[in-house]
């Protein structure tokens, strides 16, 4: 079903999306998948993309997607679906020292 | 060495990279430096290139974060501003299946080839930009090489840490990876040799093998272009002849282990090393952080501490030492412990420019 997905931005990288806390895509078929919406939104924003995935598309390792508050690393990671109104949260995972 | 319009002559600048961030320093004295920074805080800064050939001063910087990965950035304005390429300056080709970890090495080239500038990363990859450090191409003679499954990770990360252009002959360009060695090219980088005869590996069944080597940095005579000198993983040596051989230089040094070597930027025979007590014991030797220097080729070392902390228990990494290209030159190191030292009067001399840093992983100076 048509509708809209809400991509919300980490603080960190709003710099790479125009300063925008979220970002507001249009899906409008049922095979959109989380890799789907990063390439969209990697179209317009090339560097949020390379901050989020690297070269060959695989997640970086300390980057977490949750689509509508499930971790996509315990669904079908990039392949897992997303539907119109959710919300698809990314954020840095605890990390470094 | 031509100098800036908007600094004064003999201004020097000195770029730190170290684990948080970078620090950019001006100087005309090379003992009193104003430092801006942190630029890029909570991300490493590995390498670090300082492009003075335009007239303008261009530095070029890896980046590294933990959580965001590598890229590469450039400041034509000493740090006020920074410009990353939108689809970055270092990617691996899709056919490789293989993705930038860490830039471990940023150089411009000979003065003669503008806007030429060799990357060095991880994994093991040589890359070269003909337009300034914009963008990058693979270099698929070494990407493609056979020995590449048999090269392997030093502790830092499998990466070709040095790269070293040949200044007098366009087609030579050696490299130093660890762990592999050093390898040589002399076709422009199409084809790769292993050339690491008399450098030991220990820690390798056979000590002296052909490639496997975990040679530390190598560094070019100014004059003499194969002339190279070596700090391995336990072992400093000198090649005469381009990196077919090389003999060990060790004699006269508290001990041979250590991770960065300098040449002079202009006078043959003068090298620097900074002694780490050992492989299994990776602090200063007594704890007494100390420059030995050579102007014999190796022949004899003669150490300095003046100026340095004492005791100190830090090491000092592979790139965190530099010259510059004054005259006397400057000599410039940083440790693991946040301290940058520089020396006006080619190592005989040193003050603590700036302390309490993160540790320091990359130091560059160059004469603006």
């Amino acid at each position: 079903m048509a509708g809209e997905v809400t991509v919300l931005v980490p603080s960190l990288l709003r710099q790479f999306t125009g300063d925008q806390a979220e970002l507001r895509l249009s899906v409008d078929d049922a095979d959109t998948t989380v890799a789907g919406l990063l390439d969209a939104i990697g179209g317009q924003f090339p560097v949020f993309d390379r901050r989020v995935r690297d070269e060959t598309g695989a997640l970086r390792r300390y980057v977490n997607i949750y689509v509508a508050g499930d971790d996509v690393r315990r669904g079908r990671g990039l392949a897992t679906p997303v539907a119109a109104g959710q919300e698809v949260m990314v954020i840095q995972s605890i990390a470094g020292g | 060495m031509a100098s800036n319009d908007a600094h004064p002559d003999g201004t020097t600048l000195l770029a730190v990279g170290t684990k948080k961030g970078l620090w950019l320093g001006t100087s005309t004295d090379r003992v009193r430096f104003d430092f801006t920074g942190p630029h890029f805080l909570m991300n490493e800064i590995p390498s670090i290139g300082i492009d003075t050939r335009n007239g303008s001063p261009r530095v070029l910087v890896g980046v590294r974060s933990e959580h965001w990965g590598p890229t590469v950035a450039h400041t034509d304005d000493l740090g006020a501003t920074w410009d990353e390429p939108e689809n970055g300056a270092i990617t691996f080709p899709a056919d490789t299946e293989a993705a930038l970890e860490r830039v471990w090495q940023i150089l411009p080239d000979a003065a003669g080839r503008p806007g030429v500038v060799w990357a060095g990363c991880e994994p093991i990859s040589v890359w070269k930009s003909t337009d300034g450090g914009e963008h990058f191409e693979l270099n698929r003679g070494l990407w493609d090489h056979p020995h590449r499954s048999e090269w392997g990770a030093g502790f830092g990360g499998a990466a070709a840490h040095t790269v070293l252009p040949s200044p007098a002959d366009p087609d030579t360009i050696h490299v130093a990876m660890s762990t592999g060695g050093v390898y040589r090219s002399l076709d422009g980088g199409s084809t790769w040799t292993p050339r690491n005869t008399g450098i030991s590996a220990y820690f390798m069944p056979d000590p002296m093998p052909e490639f496997g080597q975990c040679v530390h940095k190598v560094a070019r005579d100014p004059n003499t272009d194969t002339t190279l000198y070596a700090q391995n993983h336990h072992g400093v040596y000198r090649s005469d002849d381009n990196a077919d051989t090389w003999v060990s230089i060790a004699d006269g040094l508290p001990t041979d282990f250590g991770f960065t070597i300098l040449t002079h930027p202009r006078r043959s025979g003068t090298a620097w090393v900074i002694p780490i007590k050992a492989d299994g014991e990776r602090i200063p030797p007594d704890g007494r952080l100390a420059v030995h220097r050579t102007d014999d080729g190796g022949a004899t070392w003669t150490p300095s501490s003046a100026g340095l902390a004492e005791p100190d228990y830090n090491v000092v990494l592979r790139d965190a030492a530099c010259v510059d290209t004054a005259d006397p030159v400057g000599v410039y190191f940083g440790t693991r412990g946040g301290s940058v030292y520089a020396s006006a009067d080619e190592g005989a001399t040193f003050s603590e420019v700036i302390a309490h840093l993160p540790d320091v992983l990359c130091v560059r100076a160059a004469l603006l």
